[in-house]
């Protein structure tokens, strides 16, 4: 659609700009302020360069704590994703039970995330969890705040419990703006099912799989609260993901620089993955398109 | 725009035409494996039963929840929840929860509304940079904007205020809001627009009067966002608050390592948690695959 | 190639049809003839895209069978049944490229990869896309993927029937023209069973060798355009097909006179008393306009010069009605009466068309129940004016 040029167009989005101005230059300003300043209390700061910068690119414990998370973003997507669109191709279509199950499926979304990770710390006990109990009953050795395994099992289930509606819902809709035409067609031109997947949603899917995906990724990247309830980042630092090892060094150990360098550079990693990922895949989307 | 013609509803758009509504039902039907109806019920167990326990266990007392494990509560009880809904520390932060995610949900789809049109009709100098700007906030880790928000909102003495969790929370909520307002808002045909300003019409008088109703369910969509992000988020809302505006997810969070054993009342106000999300979407049902398509099918 | 029958055939959305009302397509026998072109032609919402994708395998139906040259596919699936379909809206894959997309049917049967390509570059030479074989088909404009949508309907050669539902819907109107000739090219060449879903009279006039007319769930008429234009068997034919419609006068009918308005008007025929609702019907090129004299008196309400002919819009005795005028033809001076051409006049007993006396035709309910041909007995005249096609054509250029 051709939009005409509108300068005045400023000017409505003028209230977005101070709001949004407020609640994030200026704190990204405060954080660029402590990233090259040190202090020895009493807020008496100095220059300090990009000293942090590079402490925090040769400290370990970022550097572990950024694998740990690559890591984790990689498996649940890797699960939520095709168990999203396995999920969505299965959903009934309309009628009482679409409603029944988007209403059940939404559900896990709006809980909030402390009472996620409080569910899940329940179930998972031993003593008074249902699964923990099960596990143990079946003569699994499961426990999710002394084994790593265990921990990490516990909180990639609670992810993949907690977002692959998302995942499916999106899906579900992309599935739902298929006119019933091309189902016809294919079964006239007898296409397997698997072609139908292949050739029609998948292509109709594209465009809510990729905000699926971007969503997917840029929350699982900022994951605090829920496996910070549950395993409190442990055992050790198993579970210590980029954003529970960040709040811990700035509001638990107030190493402000420190923490504003790693600040600044895991806002500009997130940034960088995502335009990756949106770069490539309507680079992808065009070549197709020619 | 060749696209909107192709996935226009096939012959759902011969007005009354009989063999418009069911036969997609039928032919859809066969396509589906017929392990659907085992492939849901798995996924949805799966779902619930998390919930399922949690409900459980606040429906119990203390002592059973600890003495024996059972499927259901033996001892009925219901001394959880009345124990949090006389409790003013305890309903208080329902009530606290409510109103900034309120004033979130308000604020936040007031900025976007306009923003979100200047967006989907001008181009104007720097468009494209600020909406890709905008977006980038709603990348920005809670995480990372933790401590300046308290600063900031310390300073300036907002701290402990809901007003201060609201503005706070429209960090990733406007962005949001606008994204999908203006998804929307495209699919509004412009020619309406200029109908309306050739009727006379005055800018204010025609978005409040003609267009707001066109993308009545956009707004809708977006305001379901914004208050799902508002009311789940912990991080901000607990570091930015202490006694007067602590939401009841915070409350929550005190109690667990304060008295640590009192499972039962924790299960109640996580199930009461659970209340206000449930609601909604029971609204919203019948626009919920529409609405988490945010406007971009 | 195959014959197909239709037995006892009906179909409802509904699980528990009550009413008459509740079937979208009522009982139905009909044969479609090997290789002969048919349109269905109806209003939206009477039931003809039900009644294709019956046939296609799309629906079950409710009661009845479909046979294949004898063979009951009531219930095959689809792909047994061998029959190409083309929608109203274009369907493509839009990840193939256009080659892929016409090769696909083909493929899925598994067919020689040589096969294939020869098919694909024949159906590219006549939907005219050789040279963008290599595309990808996303991004093409309807029209082109409404082709691409034809190709792929038209590459197996093996097919029982081609179906086709309203398929010129969103293409140009020149390149309507230039289609549907192709089509009828087709069908002239390979002998293929074409079924034509529309609801457009000339599309369905010029396609066709035989229009099967459809009403509220039930096919009222099948015939050669011809047929329907000199004889509709229901009134709906006649006021559906040619431009404007039949006239229609509710009228008594006594012998070879019916009583319009207190005026006699002659008949063509001599008709036994018929009780209901009786009318009169009589097509507009058939209507003649006179200064006094015999005939209905009539209002001339305002003339319309459509290029070849003139539309004369009348009010006769408070009923409106059309008449047709050649282009040399001057309108009377001070007309204020019309006349029918006897023979021209079609007596209707409750909507549905009675034969005069001693001809061979039949009741209105065997419109439906015999195969085309039977539909119409030979009324007592011969053909009059000249046929419907060359009136629609000459109006659609």
């Amino acid at each position: 659609m051709n939009k005409t040029v509108n300068q005045k167009a400023w000017f409505l989005v003028l209230p977005v700009l101070i709001l949004v101005g407020f609640s994030a230059v200026i704190p990204l300003m405060t954080v660029v302020n402590y990233s090259v300043q040190d202090t020895f209390g009493n807020n008496v700061f100095f220059w300090a360069g990009l000293d942090w910068f590079r402490d925090m690119l040769e400290s370990e414990r970022m550097w572990n704590a950024l694998g740990r998370q690559l890591v984790f973003s990689g498996i649940i997507l890797a699960i939520e994703v095709p168990l999203g669109i396995f999920v969505a191709l299965n959903m009934p279509k309309k009628g009482f039970w679409a409603s029944f199950c988007l209403v059940l499926m939404s559900l896990p979304l709006l809980i909030p995330w402390n009472v996620v990770g409080t569910i899940w710390q329940i179930f998972g006990r031993v003593d008074i969890g249902l699964l923990g109990y099960t596990l143990a009953k079946l003569g699994i050795s499961y426990n999710y705040t002394q084994d790593f395994i265990a921990a990490w099992a516990t909180v990639i289930v609670m992810d993949v419990w907690h977002w692959t509606s998302l995942v499916a819902l999106l899906a579900y809709a992309g599935l739902q703006s298929i006119p019933d035409a091309y189902y016809q067609a294919a079964k006239i031109d007898q296409a397997s099912r698997w072609k139908v997947f292949r050739f029609i949603e998948l292509p109709k899917m594209a465009g809510v799989l990729m905000i699926a995906i971007l969503l997917r990724f840029m929350d699982s990247f900022m994951i605090y609260t829920e496996p910070f309830v549950v395993t409190g980042g442990g055992p050790g630092n198993a579970t210590t993901f980029l954003s529970i090892d960040l709040v811990k060094m700035a509001l638990g150990q107030f190493d402000l620089g420190p923490a504003a360098a790693f600040s600044l550079m895991y806002f500009l990693v997130i940034l960088l993955i995502s335009w990756v990922f949106y770069t490539v895949m309507t680079n992808l989307d065009k070549r197709e398109g020619r | 725009m060749t696209d909107a013609t192709t996935s226009a509803p096939g012959a759902a758009s011969i007005p009354g035409d009989v063999s418009a509504a069911e036969p997609r039902a039928q032919s859809r039907r066969r396509f589906r494996p017929s392990g659907s109806v085992v492939v849901m019920t798995l996924y949805l167990v799966f779902l619930m039963l998390p919930i399922y326990w949690l409900i459980n266990m606040s429906l119990k007392t203390n002592t059973e929840i600890l003495g024996a494990f059972s499927l259901w509560p033996r001892d009925l009880t219901f001394a959880n929840y009345v124990k949090i809904l006389t409790d003013p520390s305890w309903y208080m932060g329902y009530v606290n929860s409510i109103i900034y995610v309120t004033l979130n949900t308000v604020i936040s789809i007031a900025v976007a509304l306009p923003a979100a049109y200047a967006f989907s009709r001008y181009s104007f100098m720097g468009d494209k940079h600020l909406f890709f700007w905008l977006l980038t906030n709603r990348m920005a880790p809670p995480a990372v904007f933790a401590l300046p928000f308290f600063q900031l909102y310390s300073s300036v003495g907002l701290f402990d205020t809901h007003i201060a969790v609201a503005l706070a929370h429209t960090l990733f909520n406007v962005p949001l809001a606008v994204w999908i307002l203006e998804g929307f808002m495209r699919g509004v045909p412009r020619e309406i627009d200029e109908t309306a300003y050739l009727d006379g019409y005055s800018f204010p008088k025609f978005f409040v009067k003609i267009f707001m109703p066109l993308v009545a369910s956009g707004v809708g969509v977006a305001a379901f966002f914004c208050f799902m992000f508002s009311w789940v988020e912990l991080l901000l809302s607990r570091t930015l608050t202490s006694v007067d505006a602590k939401p009841i997810a915070a409350t929550m969070t005190r109690t667990v390592s304060a008295s640590g054993l009192d499972w039962g009342v924790l299960a109640a106000a996580g199930v009461l948690t659970i209340v206000p999300g449930a609601l909604v979407i029971w609204f919203v049902r019948n626009y919920i695959a529409k609405g988490f398509a945010l406007g971009r099918v | 190639m195959a014959k197909i029958t239709l037995d006892n055939l009906a179909h409802s959305y509904l699980k528990q049809p009550q009413k008459d009302d509740d079937w979208a397509l009522k009982e139905l026998n009909h044969d479609w003839v090997d290789g002969e072109a048919y349109a269905l032609l109806g209003s939206s919402g009477c039931g003809k895209s039900t009644l294709l994708n019956i046939i296609s395998g799309l629906l079950q139906p409710s009661q009845g069978r479909i046979l294949f040259d004898g063979r009951d596919v009531t219930h095959a699936p689809t792909a047994e049944r061998n029959i190409a379909q083309v929608f109203q809206f274009p369907v493509v894959y839009d990840t193939m490229s256009v080659g892929e997309n016409l090769a696909f049917p083909l493929k899925n049967r598994g067919a020689d990869p040589k096969y294939i390509a020869e098919r694909v570059n024949a159906i590219a030479a006549m939907i005219g896309m050789e040279d963008q074989l290599k595309r990808k088909a996303r991004g093409l404009t309807a029209d082109a993927k409404q082709k691409i949508s034809l190709g792929r309907g038209m590459v197996r050669e093996d097919v029982n029937a081609l179906l086709f539902d309203e398929p010129l819907t969103v293409i140009d109107p020149h390149m309507k023209w230039e289609l549907r000739t192709q089509l009828k090219q087709l069908h002239h060449d390979f002998g293929h069973t074409m079924i034509y879903v529309t609801h457009d009279q000339t599309e369905a006039l010029t396609f066709a060798d035989k229009v099967v007319v459809m009403y509220d769930g039930r096919v009222v008429q099948i015939g050669t355009p011809q047929e329907l234009f000199e004889r509709p068997a229901h009134t709906f034919v006649g006021f559906f097909i040619g431009s404007p419609g039949m006239n229609l006068f509710d009228a008594e009918i006594a012998g070879t006179i019916a009583t319009v308005q207190g005026a006699s008007v002659p008949l063509g025929g001599s008709y036994a008393p018929k009780t209901g609702h009786t009318q009169i019907g009589v097509r507009p090129e058939f209507v003649r306009l006179q200064a006094g004299g015999e005939g209905l008196p009539a209002r001339i309400l305002r003339v319309e010069d459509v290029g070849r002919h003139k539309i004369v819009r009348l009010d006769v005795g408070g009923t409106a009605a059309n008449a047709i005028l050649d282009e040399g033809t001057p309108v009377p001076a001070g007309a204020d009466r019309v006349v029918f051409d006897p023979g021209a006049i079609n007596v209707y007993a409750d909507d549905w068309r009675v034969a005069p006396q001693g001809a061979q035709g039949d009741g209105p309910q065997g419109a439906q129940g015999d195969g085309p041909q039977g539909a119409q007995g030979d009324g007592p005249q011969g053909a009059q004016g000249d046929g419907p096609q060359g009136a629609q054509q000459g109006r659609a250029a």
